[in-house]
């Protein structure tokens, strides 16, 4: 049921980003987006009753380096985390390129409105 | 179309929050320089950290004004501390094939230094690549921040 | 062999963070450094022909680590991707001269070369994703990189496009993740060929063939590329038409179909319509064209046509279980056009970048008789176009001709019948070209034009000498067989791939 709600804000997301006008909006639609997809990726990774993955004083055997099987198995996955981690930074450097774009596209044309920026034609 | 007047945003703000930020950026970013280092013990490492080291300086920036930090921080340096970042990266991972054979091979864990576990110094190579990632990301988001915050009045933009 | 593999991308990576450094004043030290990095990187490619091996990266083991593997298809790419990066670097040491901020350009141009290396090297899913979004990063910002009008607004199209492509990508991983728990790219396969494909999984192709779909400008999803690789500096725009649009769409979307998914008849023919799709409407489109660069971009957007035509032909016979050899002639046609077209496809927008350099326009109606005045860019121009034409014994035509072969062998006479057309088509459209661009009378105000000098004219001429001698690939077996043959028996044997390249035992 929560993946089915993480989808319904990737459409919103899409739907932001194909329908809207203003240049503003279209941003925001890729950001809504991303925010989806990271949020599914997270998700995934989810143990009912789990805690997080963060090893402890309490997690170590004493006298030996081993870690207790209590925490494999009721720590909620950790890969996903990383996984999104990554993915955070890479939409952070698209979302920076496409508003400093955004930013001289409205010094050049004046306006934020994508029906006036078509000198592509054809 | 967009009209009317969009503010200079170079001045700065009243008394009251200059004086105190100018005091609260220095805990801030203390507190960065604690998650890069404990990245490998608590949560956060490389990429929290420097986010939290580049937000202390755009704390100055809306404060004081754009003309400010870029004197007490300027864009060359901020460049080449982001070149030295990634630099720094790249030569842990080198390390890591002349002195053990695999790339990016965790070097000072396996032979020379492993430290005892929940400790500072305890898993090799990490908290060095998490220092380089801080800074390298630090400046990196500090010089967006300053390119970004260049005002447009109407349609003519000052960009070198 | 396999110790050199990390250097593909360290190399590029580390040299796109050293020459900023050089600023304004050592400019020529970094096009010197720049260029002696990607003809190292071309020779170490050539050098990778044949073999092939696993890396592990920090010797983790293959379950838990990050693996870069080399096998046929691999070097095939590295090849091609590092040939095409060579050649446009040479020539941009000269046409770069126009823009301010040339260390910029190079250090995005070194970071676009690691993230393709890296790509094709990848050996687990989430790799391949953070390769991709690189080097379409970097791309975004080499298309708008003059800051003119129409640079900026193409920019900007290719990227919200683009970066819808990558959200698809990622939650395709992210589902393909949930289903397997695995992102190694051997384990994912064995795990889908004991279980079989759920309505996840099957959700999940669905959404890579879309996103690798809307990065490889397929029909549907094609409206940013006219606009993305008219308005790019020349030298990127012939990377960007030479080796993106097939390394990010077209290489990563058969790796996931062939080796982790394996074939089914259905998506064959999805991507046999795709392709005939695009070429159809690709040679439609250009026909009409009058500017130099859009022409030849829908002109790209036709030949990526080709390519999944023949890829599709050859998952469709695979899937049939009918002969293998038809299987395997159909996808040599596909692999081979892709190399083909990364080297004449590139020498085509060289060739325009010299001729906007000298005369200052891309109009073909304010263009006439070039030829006296630019003999070099001319000579290389013809050859590129009838190469991609497809008269013999250019390599274009043997591509062309393996294709038609192999669907005559299927018994689908009427795709045959297509191909010939869409060739015609194509005829059509360069003979446009060389009529108003090179034949006829020069105009007054291109009176006082010449020809251009150094690296951009041997640039040029190298990729002129390899269209001629790119036919003998085929024709000699024995290159045949330790350059193209490996790549083919890579995607016949499907997923059983990584069990015979020795990885799954690790």
């Amino acid at each position: 049921m929560p993946y089915a709600l993480c989808f319904l804000l990737f459409m919103i997301g899409l739907y932001c980003a194909v329908v809207k006008k203003n240049l503003v909006k279209i941003v925001i639609g890729l950001a809504i987006m991303e925010y989806a997809v990271n949020l599914f990726l997270i998700m995934l990774g989810y143990r009912t009753g789990g805690t997080a993955p963060i090893l402890d004083k309490t997690y170590i055997e004493a006298g030996t380096n081993k870690i207790v099987a209590n925490f494999i198995n009721t720590s909620v996955d950790p890969l996903p985390q990383a996984l999104v981690l990554t993915a955070i930074v890479i939409s952070l450097g698209s979302l920076a390129l496409i508003i400093s774009i955004s930013i001289r596209i409205y010094g050049k044309y004046g306006t934020f409105d994508i029906t006036e920026i078509r000198r592509l034609k054809g | 179309m967009q009209t009317g007047k969009i503010s200079n945003g170079t001045k700065g703000m009243t008394v009251i929050v200059k004086t105190v930020s100018s005091w609260v950026r220095v805990l801030i970013f203390l507190f960065g320089i604690n998650i890069v280092l404990f990245g490998h013990l608590t949560p956060g490492g490389g990429f929290a950290g420097g986010v939290i080291l580049a937000s202390s300086y755009v704390l100055l920036m809306l404060a004081f004004g754009r003309e400010f930090v870029e004197e007490n921080l300027p864009l060359p340096l901020a460049s080449k501390l982001d070149c030295l970042g990634a630099f720094m990266f790249a030569l842990v991972a080198i390390l890591g094939i002349v002195l053990g054979g695999s790339f990016f091979l965790n070097f000072l864990y396996q032979k020379y230094l492993p430290g005892q576990p929940l400790h500072l110094v305890s898993a090799g190579i990490i908290p060095l690549a998490n220092i380089a990632i801080g800074l390298k990301v630090g400046a990196s988001l500090f010089l967006i921040t300053l390119m970004l915050s260049i005002s447009c009045k109407g349609r003519e933009c000052r960009f070198e | 062999m396999t110790k050199v593999l990390p250097a593909f991308v360290l190399i590029p990576l580390v040299m796109a963070f050293v020459l900023p450094v050089f600023g304004k004043k050592g400019k020529n030290i970094a096009t010197v450094l720049a260029n002696l990095v990607t003809i190292t990187l071309f020779v170490l490619a050539i050098a990778c022909i044949g073999k092939s091996g696993v890396y592990q990266v920090g010797n983790w083991s293959i379950r838990v680590g990050i693996i870069l593997v080399l096998d046929g298809l691999s070097s095939l790419m590295l090849l091609a991707i590092n040939l095409v990066s060579a050649a446009a670097m040479l020539f941009s040491a000269r046409y770069m001269e126009q823009y301010t901020a040339k260390s910029k350009y190079l250090s995005l141009f070194m970071l676009m070369v690691a993230a393709m290396n890296g790509l094709v090297l990848a050996g687990d899913l989430f790799n391949l994703f953070v390769f991709l979004e690189i080097a379409s990063l970097a791309s975004y910002a080499l298309v708008g990189f003059g800051c003119e009008h129409e640079e900026l607004e193409a920019s900007f199209k290719y990227m919200v496009l683009g970066s819808v492509a990558s959200s698809f990508i990622l939650f395709a991983i992210a589902l393909v993740y949930g289903n397997t728990a695995y992102l190694n790219m051997a384990c994912i396969s064995k795990s889908i060929q004991a279980s079989g494909l759920n309505i996840g999984l099957t959700f999940a192709l669905a959404l890579f063939i879309v996103g690798f779909g809307l990065k490889a400008a397929l029909v549907p999803f094609h409206a940013w590329l006219p606009d993305a690789h008219s308005s790019a500096p020349a030298p990127i725009s012939a990377m960007l038409s030479g080796i993106i649009i097939k390394t990010l769409g077209v290489y990563a979307l058969t790796r996931i179909l062939f080796n982790i998914f394996g074939v089914s008849i259905s998506v064959g023919w999805l991507l046999i319509t795709l392709g005939l799709l695009s070429m159809i409407a690709g040679a439609f489109l250009a026909i009409g064209q009058w500017d130099f660069k859009r022409l030849l971009a829908y002109s790209s957007i036709s030949q990526i046509g080709y390519v999944v035509l023949g890829i599709g032909l050859g998952a469709t016979l695979l899937a049939k279980k009918a002969n293998p050899a038809w299987a395997s002639l159909a996808l040599l046609g596909g692999l081979f056009h892709l190399v083909n077209h990364a080297v004449y496809k590139s020498l085509l927008f060289l060739t325009s970048g010299s001729v906007e350099m000298s005369t200052g326009t891309r109009q073909l109606k304010e263009m006439g008789g070039l030829a006296q005045r630019l003999p070099v860019t001319r000579t290389a121009c013809t050859v590129a176009s009838a190469s991609i034409v497809g008269i013999p014994p250019f390599s274009g035509f043997w591509s062309k001709l393996i294709l038609v072969i192999a669907a005559v062998q299927a018994g689908l006479y009427w795709i045959a019948a297509i191909i010939v057309f869409v060739s015609l088509c194509t005829l059509i459209m360069y003979l446009k070209v060389q009529r108003y661009a090179f034949l006829g009378e020069l105009p007054e105000n291109l009176q006082q034009i010449k020809e251009n000098k150094g690296s951009m004219l041997v640039a040029m001429a190298v990729l002129a000498f390899l269209c001629v001698l790119m036919g003998l690939l085929v024709i000699i077996p024995s290159l045949r067989d330790s350059i193209l043959k490996p790549a083919v028996d890579v995607l016949t044997v499907g997923p059983k791939h990584w069990e015979i390249a020795g990885i799954l035992k690790m």
